[in-house]
């Protein structure tokens, strides 16, 4: 089963490597663009059924992909 | 007695820290491998190095603080024995839960490398033992993740125990570290059952004698070999 973590900076975390992106893409005149944040997808094949894997993938996360002191995580599951 | 030193794949001071250790103070070092499942035979204290362990993938410290050698590490802070993890080892100390906090990226998104002056906020004790309580002292960093961040539970509580071990002199509005953002200024905490678990930015292995300009770093490098050999008795 495909699946997916989305892992983000928590909002109150600052994101120097959104900012210094945000400023390129102002530089290219793109210059509607704020609030940019850069964050990571993690992109995985999981057996077993929807709702397993899903727990599965959390366990993932809080153990490696993601460090709950400054990120947090979203899981999706396809199909 | 031996400080072992651990090695990573992408660590890049750890023969600078060999180095220090015997030619500084002629104490033996011994060498470990990401994939040992014991520390060396003899060991009496344990330096984590810097460098870029695992290419820093996924996040800095994230991959090393999973690897065999890391559970040995966790048996020995956990018995008391003191770790000292420098900039790499410090964020894979962090990674491994074996001190709060994480390393955020730098909050100008900048690699710093200069020397910092720091107040040694724990000396007096411990590892630290061979520094005064808040003596300033200079050591250089290198590092583009060194933003130290915690919730403001855990920053009070470092605070309130006595754990924050180096602050930066240089301080923002905010009172974050001027270089990095460090928040409260923290660039080093320590932690363990006996506070034997030292992580800090800065690089004392490079400031460890004339040739390298001072010997502020080789006084923490002095104070746990001690804190290895003399726990509890440890003395400049």
């Amino acid at each position: 089963m495909r699946a997916r973590v989305i892992v983000r900076l928590k909002p109150a975390v600052l994101d120097p490597q959104g900012e210094a992106v945000e400023r390129a893409l102002r530089g290219l005149g793109f210059s509607g663009v704020k609030n940019v944040r850069v964050g990571k997808l993690v992109e995985l094949e999981v057996a077993g059924d929807a709702g397993l894997v899903k727990a599965e993938l959390a366990a993932m996360a809080d153990k490696l992909l993601a460090n709950p002191v400054i990120e947090d995580y979203q899981v999706e599951v396809a199909g | 007695m031996s400080t072992a030193v651990v090695t990573f794949p992408g660590s890049n001071c750890d023969r600078d820290c060999a180095l220090a250790l015997r030619e500084g103070l002629g104490a033996p070092a011994a060498r470990a491998w990401h994939k040992d499942h014991e520390l060396p035979p003899g060991t009496t204290s344990v330096i984590l190095p810097g460098g870029f362990s695992y290419g820093d993938y996924l996040r800095c410290g994230a991959m090393a603080a999973l690897s065999p050698i890391m559970a040995a590490v966790k048996r020995f802070a956990d018995a008391g024995g003191p770790v000292l993890g420098i900039c790499n080892g410090f964020q894979i100390l962090c990674e491994a839960r074996l001190l709060p906090g994480a390393l955020l990226r730098n909050h100008d998104g900048l690699f710093h490398c200069e020397d910092a002056e720091l107040e040694v906020s724990a000396g007096g004790a411990g590892m630290l033992m061979c520094f005064d309580r808040r003596q300033r002292i200079t050591l250089p960093i290198a590092h583009g993740e060194g933003n130290y961040t915690a919730d403001a539970a855990t920053l009070d509580r470092l605070e309130s125990e006595g754990r924050v071990a180096f602050r930066y002199v240089a301080r923002d509005a905010q009172g974050n570290g001027a270089v990095n953002g460090a928040q409260r200024g923290i660039a080093g905490i320590l932690g363990g059952p006996a506070g034997n678990v030292v992580g800090l930015m800065p690089h004392p292995e490079r400031r460890s004698g004339a040739h390298l300009h001072g010997a502020d770093g080789l006084v923490l490098l002095r104070g746990l070999v001690a804190a290895g050999q003399r726990p509890g008795e440890v003395r400049p």
